[in-house]
């Protein structure tokens, strides 16, 4: 049984690791639709966290925790300041500043030698591994259904719903948002990281419109009801391809007809459940 | 050198400002971020280029030919994906969802169909003259370039400043229940924005494509980031400001790619949008976007 298991893992290995790394990015676009906020510079926020923690283990021999602090501490220091601006303003504004975020970064990595520019990162040592990727997802997920339990949940279900009137409820709106981005930030980072150190290469054009828009898609077919939609909806679209390799090349057509098709015929997403208060019933 | 640089930066401004003419457009009448607006720009070029390729058209007639049919696609595709969402109320952020995701759809097929390579319009299509002009180096596409630019600006500010279209327009931008009230034909008005969006997005690929020369599927997206910097720097759905933005941006690039670096010109776009929205969110002539609750 367990020689079945190892040849199961080896075989389906990257796979494995490909479907916790994304449900980690969906994790994160989940924290910031669930304040009624888009952001389009989650494979961003990803691309910034495997280039810093590369860096740090390639360039620096750094030990994997370290890389993987930075990883989360670097791109939540760039939400701020695409946070801090935008969020003040109405939902567009940052929808369109972190869609600029990631062609402007990309431009960056291709142009910066030590880097190793449009090349890539190459050589990464592969530190990371089922147990810490699945562990930091199961600790995401724990924490994030807390939260959802708590009044900060209710802040972003009310967030969500009517925004004016969670305004005059005495949410501090801003605050809340900026929280979120930043959050989400460091969770793709930290999946940044993650998928570095298990591919053991990284290039420029990894993180670009196509990842966060695929991003977006593994968040919206699974629903933003709960924080399960967004890993029910990443683990379909990772799989799926695999399992009809024909759809392999039209991977991309596909994420975007099901971004369509859902906002469209089924705003809820797969998942419609909530998470109530504790205790409650609804 | 300088006046060599300040004439390139007033080129590429204007295409910009064509461009980003028809965006705001969209989001001052329509309230929507259309991402599929950096599609037509690539359908236009590619309409162009395929025009002059198997049809033997003149850039003359391959330039309206493009415009009117990416026009017409604009139309169909606000009419698929937009008017549903308009009729259920849903918010800002699900139109924008579904253009983006329209946005991917259309890119991917358009790769699957033409491939990444980088196309050229056939040598007759337009002559690589130039003229000499006190020093000054200015190419036949250079000058078709401008003239359309101010042909089409010229005739849109006109169109909405004096003609009854024009102020229906301006009506449903301003408040979209009252003009319905009062007799606009909203259905008819939001078609006719998509249309001269979507043409005003394609005759700029036309035209950027017969400047660089290149052309390829994901060339309107490299524009959108242009876009967006110089529809926030302008101030949303502001149209003067659009205009004059996008020559700001296309002076401070060639500036830039001139004394700087040539390799940071494409991050200058993104760095003016970042200080506008921290230093001056409602653009430059500080018209406010309009606020639903």
């Amino acid at each position: 049984m367990a020689i079945y298991l190892d040849n199961f893992l080896f075989t389906y290995q990257s796979l494995i690791y490909a479907l916790g790394v994304n449900s980690l990015l969906a994790l994160s676009m989940y924290v910031v639709l669930a304040v009624g906020q888009l952001s389009l510079g989650q494979a961003a926020f990803m691309g910034i966290g495997a280039y810093a923690s590369a860096l740090l283990t390639v360039k620096f021999q750094m030990p994997f925790p370290i890389a993987l602090a930075a990883a989360a501490v670097v791109p939540a220091t760039v939400a701020l300041m695409i946070g801090t601006p935008t969020l003040r303003l109405s939902g567009v504004y940052l929808a369109i500043s972190t869609i600029g975020l990631g062609e402007m970064l990309r431009i960056l990595y291709l142009n910066w030698d030590y880097a190793g520019g449009a090349l890539g990162l190459n050589g990464i040592p592969e530190k990371a591994g089922f147990a810490s990727i699945f562990g930091a997802l199961a600790l995401a997920l724990a924490a994030l259904v807390a939260v959802c339990r708590s009044r900060i949940g209710r802040a972003f279900e009310a967030m969500r719903e009517d925004e004016p009137a969670a305004g005059v409820m005495g949410i501090n709106l801003p605050a809340y948002r900026l929280g979120a981005l930043v959050t989400s930030a460091m969770l793709a980072g930290v999946a940044g990281a993650f998928n570095a150190h298990v591919s053991s290469f990284i290039a420029p054009g990894d993180y670009g419109f196509d990842a966060a828009v695929t991003i977006l898609s593994f968040a919206l077919l699974g629903g933003i009801g709960s924080p399960f939609g967004p890993v029910l909806g990443a683990i379909i679209l990772t799989a799926l391809p695999e399992v009809l390799r024909p759809l392999h090349d039209y991977r991309l057509v596909v994420n975007g007809f099901i971004i369509v098709a859902v906002v469209i015929f089924m705003p809820k997403g797969l998942l419609s459940w909530r998470i109530g208060r504790l205790g409650v019933r609804s | 050198m300088l006046a060599q640089q300040l004439l390139n930066g007033v080129l590429s401004g204007a295409v910009y400002a064509l461009f980003a003419l028809g965006f705001t457009l969209m989001f001052g009448v329509l309230g929507v971020i259309n991402l599929t607006y950096g599609f037509y720009f690539s359908a236009g070029a590619f309409i162009a280029l395929f025009s002059s390729q198997h049809l033997a058209l003149p850039i003359w007639a391959a330039l309206p030919l493009a415009a009117v049919v990416t026009g017409a696609v604009a139309v169909v595709i606000d009419e698929l994906l937009l008017t549903p969402l308009r009729r259920a109320k849903a918010s800002e952020l699900s139109s924008l969802m579904v253009t983006l995701g329209a946005t991917l759809l259309l890119y991917s097929l358009m790769t699957a169909w033409f491939g990444t390579d980088i196309r050229r319009f056939p040598a007759a299509t337009f002559s690589g003259g130039a003229f000499e002009m006190a020093g000054l180096r200015i190419s036949l596409s250079q000058i078709l370039i401008v003239m359309t630019v101010f042909i089409i600006v010229a005739g849109l500010a006109l169109l909405l400043r004096y003609s009854r279209i024009g102020l229906a327009i301006r009506a449903l931008a301003e408040n979209d229940e009252a003009a319905q009230l009062m007799g606009v034909n909203a259905t008819a008005m939001v078609r006719l924005v998509s249309f001269i969006s979507g043409s005003l997005g394609g005759a700029a690929g036309v035209l950027v494509g017969l400047n660089y020369n290149a052309i390829q599927p994901y060339m309107g997206e490299v524009m959108m980031l242009k876009g967006f910097a110089v529809i926030i720097l302008g101030g949303l759905g502001d149209i003067r400001g659009a205009v004059a933005a996008g020559f700001i941006l296309g002076m401070l690039e060639t500036l830039t790619a001139g004394y700087v670096a040539s390799s940071m010109k494409d991050a200058v776009g993104f760095a003016l949008l970042v200080l506008t929205l921290w230093f001056r969110p409602v653009g430059l002539f500080g018209r406010v976007a309009a606020k639903r609750a």
